[in-house]
């Protein structure tokens, strides 16, 4: 099958693999072999059998267990010039179904998480509306509510891996995404509190959003996406907002790219035109091979990624029967199949969907399969409702060239070597 | 348009002080820009004080902190340096940003005629102006923005997914043996325990 260097290279080994490997030598792959001697934890009384556990007021919030310590937000230091106007990554390597804690779930920032009360926070609508408004929180908490599941996933996601193999795992390559049960208001209902007569068409309309904190994140939104579905939320997966996604009221801007779900949003205003904001010109913008630029690239295609074995999750079990899983989504629509391929994309198995795709939230998929100890070339290809197939890097590049940043939504390749390490990797 | 629902009362008029305090986007077309002027020389003094730690002397960005000066004609090469004069269409959209979210960590805090001054120096620093011309509201269309039509809107309905689309592959996709040709490893920038050598910024 595979044709490449397979010599044991002269890099250090991560301190995660040691961390998984050390685990794997021990209780997880005892189940596998058959015991000569009886086993002690069986044996012998635990001390969890015979005395106390944590009482109920040991934890009014709780955190994970000490043992998933390493199911954490990381960073890459070398991404921007500081942490304050930055990016982290989401553990989606360790994660499993579709909803992510709130806590680990990915931050980017361009001028800090900034700390706002509901007493202090304000919501202004202006511009071409009959009544420019105020509202308070609490305002916001007596309009009728919805509630819906939707992937936040930056533009910039994998936009490292744009001129090769570069971050060796899901976390950094895949990783700046987050999918949530949001609650809040949709954004049609407060431009219509306001009233939308003054704006006369609605179809050549924008709306102008805002940030409280410094960065302002200003972005243009066609009046169109605006009234369909764009939610004021202060909800996330049941609880308030976390303070570093916009605590307490943040825009959700389905199926597009995460700049534009505007966190600690402040101001509406409804515009004839677009703003041109520094967020939609210099950033957010995706330069082709030919100088030339895209503009307005919001929504997000078709994407999916194994996240499971990957180079932070490698197999540890040794052969036979063997969980693929992965994560697969579309700002476009709803996935409807996922294919996985074990030979670098040439030959390719439906894998089973957890639940139906969902329209613009992240979806899980398996392949239940049995490995054979074999090196393999690990890839996903997410399909939508729109009957688009997601591209492989090369098919993109065609179009694109390599410096667009933004919107690297190509098949993913995992190396997994026949000691269950995986790499990285681009294929021919 | 759709029909509107009925109006359930909430919230309050916002009075012109409260807009006037919030709304300071400037459009391309100058819409929102304030009256106020300033020139290349008094925006060389405001910026070495309160940009140049970051940005360098020149507009020529420090370390991994944005370049605001250079890079004209090179956004079709390997490696396009994107800055104010290289990239950016609209002047309108400099002033904005500057005027609200400039100096990083201490924003909103210069007035409209320091941020024309500052913007006046940017545009010297690119080369796009002489030392004597003095940036105002009246004045701002007369400077040339060297990539105002280097943006095209999204095509990828036409350029891509039209392509994209139908039954895929299933067999015999590529021809054997499928190689690899990069490896994460071999560059080798991976945060670990310990710092790893860094690379080059990708994103600001």
């Amino acid at each position: 099958m595979a044709e490449h260097d397979n010599k044991p290279d002269g890099t250090s080994r991560r301190a995660f693999l040691r961390g998984a490997a050390a685990v794997s030598a021990g209780a997880l792959s005892a189940t596998a072999a058959r015991s000569q001697t009886p086993d002690p934890l069986i044996t012998e009384v635990q001390e969890w059998a015979q005395g106390f556990g944590d009482g109920v007021d040991e934890t009014p919030y709780g955190l994970p267990i000490a043992h998933e310590r390493d199911v954490i937000r990381r960073n890459v230091e070398w991404l921007t010039a500081d942490t304050v106007s930055s990016i982290n990554f989401t553990p989606i390597h360790a994660l499993d179904g579709t909803i992510t804690p709130q806590g680990c779930a990915f931050e980017r920032h361009h001028s800090g998480a900034i700390d706002l009360k509901k007493e202090d926070y304000r919501l202004m609508i202006n511009g071409l509306v009959d009544t420019p408004l105020v509202f308070t929180y609490g305002d916001l908490e007596r309009f009728p509510r919805e509630n819906h599941v939707y992937f936040c996933e930056c533009a910039a996601n994998t936009g490292m891996e744009w001129a090769g193999a570069q971050l060796n795992g899901a976390q950094f390559t895949h990783g700046m995404i987050h999918n949530m049960e949001y609650t809040g208001v949709p954004l049609r209902m407060l431009l219509e509190e306001a009233g939308l007569d003054t704006a006369g068409d609605l179809k050549d309309k924008w709306v102008f959003v805002e940030g409280a904190d410094a960065s302002s994140n200003g972005r243009s939104i066609p009046m169109e996406k605006a009234l369909d579905d764009c939610l004021i939320a202060f909800k996330a997966n049941g609880e308030a907002l976390r303070k570093e996604h916009g605590y307490p009221v943040r825009l959700v801007v389905p199926g597009w790219e995460g700049n534009m779900w505007v966190k600690w949003i402040r101001r509406i205003e409804v515009m004839d035109g677009p703003v041109e904001s520094r967020e939609e010109t210099s950033k957010y913008t995706d330069t082709l091979a030919d100088g030339i630029s895209r503009k307005w690239t919001w929504a997000m295609d078709a994407k999916s990624v194994v996240t499971s074995p990957s180079p932070q999750s490698p197999i540890t079990h040794g052969k036979g029967p063997l969980v693929i899983s992965g994560l697969a989504w579309s700002g476009n629509g709803a996935i409807t199949r996922v294919d996985v391929s074990k030979d670098g994309g040439m030959s390719w198995q439906t894998a089973r969907l957890a639940k139906p795709g969902e329209k613009m939230a992240l979806t899980r998929f398996y392949l239940d399969t049995e490995w054979d100890g074999s090196e393999m070339l690990l890839q996903s290809r997410a399909m939508d409702d729109t009957g688009y197939v997601q591209p492989t890097k090369a098919q993109l590049r065609e179009v694109r060239g390599l410096n667009s940043i933004y919107h690297n939504n190509c098949i993913q390749t995992w190396l997994v070597r026949a000691n269950g390490e995986t790499e990285n990797v681009e294929v021919s | 348009a759709p029909a509107m629902a009925d109006r359930l009362g909430l919230g309050r008029a916002a009075l012109p002080e409260e807009i006037a305090a919030w709304d300071g986007d400037v459009r391309p077309d100058g819409t929102g820009l304030p009256v106020g002027s300033g020139d290349a020389i008094i925006g060389e003094e405001i910026f070495a004080t309160q940009c140049a730690a970051c940005h360098g002397d020149f507009a020529e960005g420090i370390d991994n902190w944005p370049k605001l000066a250079g890079g004209i004609d090179t956004l079709y090469h390997d490696d396009p340096l994107k800055t104010v004069g290289s990239y950016w269409p609209y002047l309108s959209t400099a002033f904005d940003y500057i005027k609200r979210s400039m100096p990083y960590g201490n924003a909103g805090t210069l007035s409209d005629d320091e941020t024309y001054a500052l913007l006046a120096y940017i545009l010297y620093s690119n080369d796009l102006i002489d030392d004597d011309f003095v940036l105002s509201n009246e004045t701002f269309f007369d400077v040339e923005m060297p990539n105002a039509d280097g943006f095209i809107i999204d095509d990828r309905a036409e350029t891509e997914y039209a392509q994209w689309r139908g039954e895929p592959c299933m067999e015999n996709c590529k021809p054997e043996p499928v190689s690899v040709t990069m490896r994460a490893m071999v560059l080798d920038v991976t945060p670990q325990e310990e710092a790893e050598a860094p690379a080059e910024g990708t994103i600001v």
